[in-house]
């Protein structure tokens, strides 16, 4: 939910962890510890650019053992549209940022009787929470993490130092797959699934787990996303009376915060529902972006999530 | 704070009693003269100085004996404490929100020292000085949320969140309006619900359970609920039903006022942080109807509740037996006159 409790947190250490990924250290700005929190956490980063606050979610890494400060890791995306490229040339040790108490939306079916981890890329990152906190537990897991090259060196490093051979790397510059038909023959019943990565590649992992046969209960993924850019279009607010343009490169959500208005939102990636509205009019069509709401919300044409989804055309009317 | 502990029972001779500044706190749950259900959830914000809503766990008159009185049940029914293996890291986070709100706000009452892992826990209203490492249950008399919740007023179901619903995996139910943790304990959010009349025709249960699977850490969320008890019985348990059923068929026009109870629940939810569950808390209030028409407005507002509440309600909340002769003893309290909005007292 916006107006959800904030934590000052000061950057307190950046590192090149990977060509394209810088991990960043934040740790309270009150000297404090910084919230527990459970393994597929995120947190909102807001980002002061002049006027303009950016919002992005970022998995968390790990929290340090004295509970001193958190690790996020952060993708320079070549079609940022505004987040990680701020991360990546803006801030530095020293800086101060808002980030919110963390969520979890990832989270682990704990009465598993083991886990398998999959990531891809920058998906390492929950996955790296997870790891760590079944290690904690004691339970059976195995870590399967593809990466583009040696490159990703620095989360391989500590993954290898703590996970050993629980840790299986695939090096795609080395021609090694990770084929789901691979990891999953054999695992034991009451295994879970867990995948973070790039779409295609969660789309290929849930389907492989489906045709090998795993109830769909057992596979799980992090399908947060950024709001995908398109057209810009109109939105008015029918109860506040506000009328806005809403951006080629900017969300429903971000357009509206922009003007002012606040709206309840809790991820921002469309997975939680919190920003879930009821459509008045739509002059053109909702594109829906979302894993929330469900294929008749959507056929029904009177839902929309405003943290990802769009119109195509030129006015959309909400109650709100 | 100043807490004076009453000595008094809940079962047998039941020599519970409310002083007359426990009536004043009591958390009257109507703000208007009818009820129907409703999400009606807010944020568990710090209420009123001396309400049951000041603190986030709130410590009465009643404590000490409350205390007495779960371990007897217990030692009877040890299933009323029951938690599933991969509950224990929720256990832990119950031990840290309730000692440390314990500690914070009655500090007269209990003390908790941390240092690092090594805690320390006094309390002193039923003499427990008590050194252990938190994360490793061997350190402890109890399992962690045992331990805990032997000493805090109040019911506990700690719920874990996956599949994008809450399962009911752990808890401690000594004090509970007719279910069973037994009976519950695996089951989701929508099952155990399931008996509750009229509701699923409102979607409550589903836009409940969709609110509370994004309940955030530090934003503790809570809502009244209420029934109707026969004595001052805690113990209304299904398992106990022999005991206390029979009780609803002994209500007479001569004994309404101190045989019958309104129980009020405050019902809070946390979000926990290292388990992701929820502790959902059932912190229980008795009130006898000639302690309520002390309240000119309570007495007014309950007879008209009672009087217009639908059947299918008075019939789920097992109040058919006794409700008229409730409501013809209330009448005489009741002059007719308007009351004013909001729970509190004129």
């Amino acid at each position: 939910m916006s107006g959800g409790v904030e934590i000052a947190v000061v950057v307190a250490e950046i590192e090149q962890a990977a060509r394209n990924v810088k991990r960043f250290r934040f740790a309270a700005k009150d000297g404090g510890s910084l919230p527990h929190f459970a393994a597929g956490s995120h947190v909102v980063v807001l980002m002061r650019d002049g006027e303009r606050t950016i919002r992005n979610a970022y998995s968390l890494i790990d929290r340090a053992e004295d509970g001193s400060s958190y690790r996020i890791g952060v993708l320079r995306t070549p079609n940022s549209r505004g987040g990680s490229k701020f991360m990546h040339e803006r801030v530095s040790v020293g800086d101060e940022l808002r980030i919110t108490m963390p969520v979890n939306l990832f989270p682990l079916f704990h009465p598993g009787r083991k886990h398998l981890l999959i990531a891809g890329g920058i998906g390492v990152t929950p996955i790296y929470a997870m790891a760590d906190e079944l290690q904690r537990r004691g339970a059976l897991y195995e870590i399967h993490y593809a990466v583009r090259d040696e490159a990703h060196g620095a989360f391989i490093d500590e993954m290898r130092a703590r996970h050993g051979d629980r840790l299986k790397l695939y090096r795609r510059d080395l021609e090694e797959i990770l084929a789901v038909d691979q990891i999953l023959p054999g695992q034991p019943l009451g295994t879970h699934l867990y995948v973070c990565g790039p779409e295609g590649m969660i789309e290929a992992v849930l389907e492989g787990g489906l045709e090998a046969g795993w109830p769909k209960e057992h596979l799980h993924a992090e399908r947060f996303q950024t709001p995908p850019t398109g057209e810009p279009f109109a939105l008015r607010l029918a109860k506040a009376g506000l009328t806005c343009e809403v951006r080629g490169d900017q969300s429903m959500l971000e357009a509206l915060e922009e003007a002012g208005f606040d709206p309840p939102s809790l991820c921002r990636g469309g997975a939680c529902g919190q920003c879930a509205v009821d459509v008045l009019e739509a002059d053109g069509e909702l594109i829906h972006n979302d894993h929330y709401l469900s294929a008749a919300e959507r056929a029904s044409g009177e839902k929309i999530m405003l943290c990802v989804s769009r119109l195509k055309g030129r006015e959309l009317v909400l109650d709100l | 704070m100043t807490v004076h502990f009453k000595q008094e029972t809940f079962r047998d001779d039941y020599t519970y009693s409310n002083s007359p500044e426990a009536i004043r706190r009591f958390p009257f749950p109507f703000d208007k003269d009818e009820y129907m259900y409703s999400v009606n959830i807010e944020q568990h914000m710090p209420g009123p100085a001396k309400s049951p809503f000041e603190f986030p766990i709130d410590i009465d008159e009643h404590y000490v004996s409350e205390m007495r009185d779960r371990a007897i049940t217990l030692a009877q029914d040890p299933k009323r404490c029951q938690s599933l293996p991969h509950m224990i890291t929720a256990e832990w986070d119950l031990v840290e929100l309730l000692m440390e709100s314990m500690a914070k706000h009655y500090p007269e009452l209990f003390t908790l020292t941390q240092d690092g892992d090594r805690w320390r826990w006094i309390n002193r209203p039923l003499d427990i000085d008590q050194t252990f490492t938190f994360g490793d249950a061997s350190t402890l008399p109890y399992p962690p949320m045992e331990y805990i919740t032997r000493q805090c007023q109040g019911d506990f179901a700690l719920l874990d969140q996956r599949l994008d619903n809450l399962w009911m995996d752990a808890g401690m139910i000594t004090s509970q309006a007719d279910w069973s943790l037994d009976f519950d304990i695996g089951m989701n959010f929508l099952e155990w619900h399931a008996p509750v009349p009229l509701a699923k025709d409102m979607a409550i249960f589903e836009r409940a359970l969709k609110f509370l699977l994004n309940l955030q850490q530090g934003r503790p969320v809570r809502r009244l609920n209420w029934t109707m008890t026969i004595n001052p019985r805690l113990d209304t348990s299904p398992e106990n039903y022999d005991k206390w059923g029979a009780d609803r068929a002994t209500v007479t026009p001569e004994n309404v006022g101190r045989k019958v109870h309104l129980r009020v629940e405050l019902q809070a939810m946390w979000r926990l942080p290292r388990s992701n569950a929820i502790v959902f808390s059932i912190r229980g209030y008795l009130i006898n109807m000639d302690e309520l028409v002390t309240v000119p407005k309570w007495a007014r507002r309950f007879h008209r509740v009672l009087r217009e509440l639908r059947p299918e309600l008075a019939e789920y909340k097992g109040l058919t037996r006794y409700r008229q002769t409730t409501i013809d003893w209330l009448a005489k309290h009741d002059d007719g006159a308007p009351t004013s909005p909001g729970f509190q007292p004129d």
